[in-house]
């Protein structure tokens, strides 16, 4: 059987990296091959290549047989590549129909695309009303527009990045589920992912990127998930050493936490209760765009509230802003580096200053100390390897990595009593999140407490004492971490919100019905 | 003050033809919006408009080649703007406000030879029938042509957004461009036509200005009325059909200030004058109190660079 796609060679170098160095592999029709690497190891650009959003400097393609070099997207979607993005390309400000129109070469008057929408998302488990707009929409129902997007134009080869990101356990096992029945019917899935027991349970070959190389294929399915790890990674990795906790006194009590205001698209605290002790780690997990950022901002200080809603030390704190906070021991490192955590065209050095000055002592009367506050950045970066040529670099210049290295540090460093972070190590490669998650507890051991926001439930389990899910601005009852079995952790972050498994006989008949009735 | 001696049917009348100036630059500029683009450059574009509206129309004898003429103009004027900010990514804000400063200065030396000389005069379209209606024939149904085509181009604007998928990819690209971009759509060639569209009506506002309403050239005649588009584009949350009641408001209490004024009222006509902007501003207030962004229904990528990365 002729391979569906060949790749040979294929290099992409940018100003000062090489993304792609000769990259090649090939994808049978009807296979699930998962493309397996770090963070900044090429996948993305090497699919970007495959779907014409980026043109190789060298090296060719094959599809069907025949030379494949797609000049935009759009040639690569008539010769039946599709690609669900990590980040998804969708309008808020457009209905599910809109978006589905956008991503089609011809699409139907709306009326017609809208009963297609139905009906192939129902047939699939994946329902959608295509009247509502995108923005209303949670991670996971975002993420089925774009399947839907995909699947309306019949693909051969369905390019997924990072799929499951969003998705609670029990998504992801429906949303495996649809995938295998696509590949019943002789549909390729290009799979990216990092998930090593992910890619074990659901794809048939696997190429490994590092550094933008291949550095080996293999049947995923006959390795173990420490031996893919070692060959995505390069080395054994390290896996954060937890000290026996000893919890203190309760630090921080959080009662009756709802939020009044919210931006638009964004999601309401309902009444949120919950006490943290000393030299205890709390993770909150949850499907992306279930209050993370609301959360966050209000334990920071940057919204605030009716002053009993948040205790510290038994002091009503919930009215005072971040500076107050901070001076108080609150401090907190939010989700997004270039923008919030950091300020992104100033130095290390102002931005140090910028969350460290009261804490540090790097101001009096309005003046700023810039030796003492260059030593404090000096000091985050050695003590956290963050590498970068010095604190004069501006922060928009680090690599994601390095930056989310010097934010965590820059906090941990102010020896906080409470520390609240989200997402620690989204965007880190596995040796910085490792470092990462060993400075949290480090830093829990030294008697601080912290929460740890993530939609990484392995990252969670490995650091957190208690674990409590967040669904829809509700948040669920702490339960100790220890022994939760992801099942239980799955049907705390809410389930399956409303998929149901693929009906594939109905799908085929409807798609088929559906191709044949389009002029 | 004697306020039997206004006219109100002439009131209503004149209404329309002091409207039509922001109307159509309205029009244009949220087009330009919807694309994800703030071009502060409107109140240049008119007043380029108006001059090569008005030095080819006595050139010519002809006002049709007058007010093409003052698109052109409009656009290429506005395709300056496009380059900067599209192509070499400056800053819209400041490049906004850079154009109408050049357009103000490029019009006034553009101009020195027509001060004073008398303009052409635009024949009035009276439709048959229903122009002899009293009261509403001469409100409604008595006027140059312009009047009727600014209408047909918000029409067409709010046909195009609604129900065409050209509306569809310039509203996508205004939400979300790197998403746009992503699906293959070109952002920066559809930035430059929503631009160079914005550009022409413009250019077309200004001209009616200096052919039809005034209808003579003197520096610095558009007088603000760009802004006011600018204003009008907000006060409409983006709506091609509020733009033209906004259009219509707005052009109203320029009529009924003269009026006032003519009547000899005592309060000082800065506050009407001023009125355009105090009621935009209200609206937003009231709107905003609402939703937030939603509901206000600013494209989400307006004033935002846009730059391929990868």
């Amino acid at each position: 059987m002729t391979d569906l796609l060949t790749v040979q060679g294929l290099t992409k170098a940018y100003p000062g990296v090489v993304a792609n160095d000769d990259v090649s592999f090939s994808i049978a029709p009807g296979e699930i091959h998962a493309l397996l690497g770090e963070n900044g190891a090429g996948k993305s650009t090497l699919v970007k290549m495959i779907y014409g959003l980026v043109k190789p400097d060298s090296g060719h393609m094959r599809l069907h047989g025949e030379a494949f070099a797609p000049p935009e997207p759009r040639a690569a979607r008539a010769a039946g590549v599709a690609m669900v993005f990590q980040h998804f390309s969708l309008f808020e400000a457009l209905t599910v129909a809109e978006n589905v129109g956008l991503g089609m070469e011809n699409p139907p008057p709306m009326r017609e695309l809208s009963r297609e929408i139905r009906e192939v998302s129902h047939a699939y488990g994946l329902p959608l009303d295509p009247r509502r707009l995108v923005g209303d929409l949670s991670a996971g129902e975002r993420q089925r527009v774009e399947i839907v997007r995909c699947l309306l134009q019949d693909p051969k080869l369905l390019i997924m990045d990072e799929p499951t990101s969003v998705l609670t356990p029990q998504e992801v096992e429906i949303l495996f589920a649809t995938l295998n029945k696509l590949k019943a019917e002789g549909t390729s899935i290009l799979y990216i992912s990092h998930k090593l027991e992910e890619i074990r349970a659901l794809c048939d070959g696997a190429t490994i990127l590092r550094r933008g190389k291949v550095v080996g294929a293999c049947d995923p399915r006959e390795r173990s998930a420490a031996e893919l790890a070692e060959l995505m990674v390069g080395q054994a990795l390290h896996r954060p050493d937890r000290p026996p906790a000893s919890t203190g006194e309760v630090v921080l009590q959080v009662a009756g936490l709802t939020s009044e205001h919210v931006a638009t698209f964004g999601t309401r605290l309902q009444n949120i209760g919950f006490e943290v002790r000393s030299g205890e780690v709390l993770g909150i997990g949850g499907v992306a765009g279930n209050g993370q950022d609301e959360l966050l901002s209000a334990l920071s200080g940057e919204t605030v509230g009716a002053s009993e809603t948040v205790r510290l030390r038994g002091k009503p704190v919930g009215h005072l802003g971040p500076n107050a906070r901070r001076t108080l021991g609150l401090l907190a490192a939010p989700e997004e580096r270039l923008g919030h955590a950091a300020a992104p065209d100033m130095s290390l050095t102002e931005n140090a200053v910028l969350s460290g000055w009261q804490r540090q002592d790097l101001t009096r009367q309005g003046f700023v100390f810039w030796g003492k506050a260059r030593g404090f950045a000096e000091t985050i970066i050695q003590s956290f390897d963050v590498r970068t040529p010095g604190p004069g670099v501006a922060a928009r210049a680090l690599s994601g990595g390095n930056l989310q290295k010097f934010v965590i540090g820059r906090e941990i460093l102010q020896r906080p009593d409470v520390l609240v972070v989200n997402q620690p190590t989204w965007g880190v490669d596995a040796a910085a999140a490792a470092a990462i998650r060993q400075a949290i507890l480090d830093l829990a051991a030294q008697g601080a407490a912290v929460i740890v926001i993530s939609q990484d439930l392995d990252e969670l389990l490995e650091v957190s004492d208690r674990f409590a899910a967040l669904n829809a601005g509700h948040l669920s009852a702490p339960r100790p971490a220890k022994g939760l079995s992801m099942e239980q952790i799955g049907l705390m972050l809410g389930g399956a919100h409303d998929m149901d498994v693929a009906h594939t006989d109905e799908a085929q008949y409807i798609k088929k019905t559906y191709v044949e009735h389009r002029p | 003050m004697d306020m039997s001696s206004i006219n109100w049917v002439l009131l209503l009348a004149s209404l329309m033809v002091a409207a039509t100036p922001i109307l159509l630059a309205g029009i244009g500029e949220l087009v330009v919006e919807r694309s994800g683009v703030l071009n502060l450059g409107v109140e240049g574009m008119m007043i380029t408009g108006a001059i090569s509206g008005f030095a080819v129309a006595t050139g010519t004898g002809s006002v049709t080649l007058g007010f093409i003429a003052a698109a052109v103009a409009g656009a290429a004027l506005s395709m300056l703007f496009g380059v900067l900010t599209q192509f070499l990514l400056s800053n819209q804000v400041a490049t906004g406000l850079a154009l109408t400063l050049f357009g103000l200065g490029l019009s006034a030396l553009l101009g020195q030879g027509y001060v004073g000389i008398k303009g052409l005069s635009v024949p009035d379209i009276h439709i048959p029938l229903i122009s002899d209606i009293p009261i509403l024939g001469p409100i409604l149904f008595r006027h140059d042509a312009m009047v009727y085509i600014s209408i047909l181009i918000v029409a067409g604007v709010w046909a195009m957004l609604k129900y065409t998928r050209a509306g569809l990819i310039l509203r996508a690209v205004g939400e979300n461009h790197d998403a746009a971009h992503a699906l293959g759509y070109k952002v920066i060639r559809i930035r430059l036509m929503a631009i160079a569209f914005g550009g022409a009506c413009a250019g077309l506002g200004g001209a009616y200005l200096s052919l039809v309403r005034v209808p003579q050239w003197t520096e610095g005649m558009t007088a603000g009325a760009g802004w006011i588009a600018l204003a009008l584009v907000v006060f409409a949350s983006w709506r091609p059909w509020r733009v033209l009641i906004g259009a219509y408001l707005f052009g109203g209490l320029t009529v009924l200030q003269l009026n006032l004024q003519a009547a000899g009222m005592k309060i000082p006509v800065e506050y009407l004058a001023m009125s355009p902007y105090l009621i935009t501003i209200i609206v937003l207030v009231i709107m905003s109190s609402g939703r937030g962004r939603a509901a206000l229904d600013a494209p989400a990528a307006l004033g935002r660079s846009f730059h391929a990365s990868a």
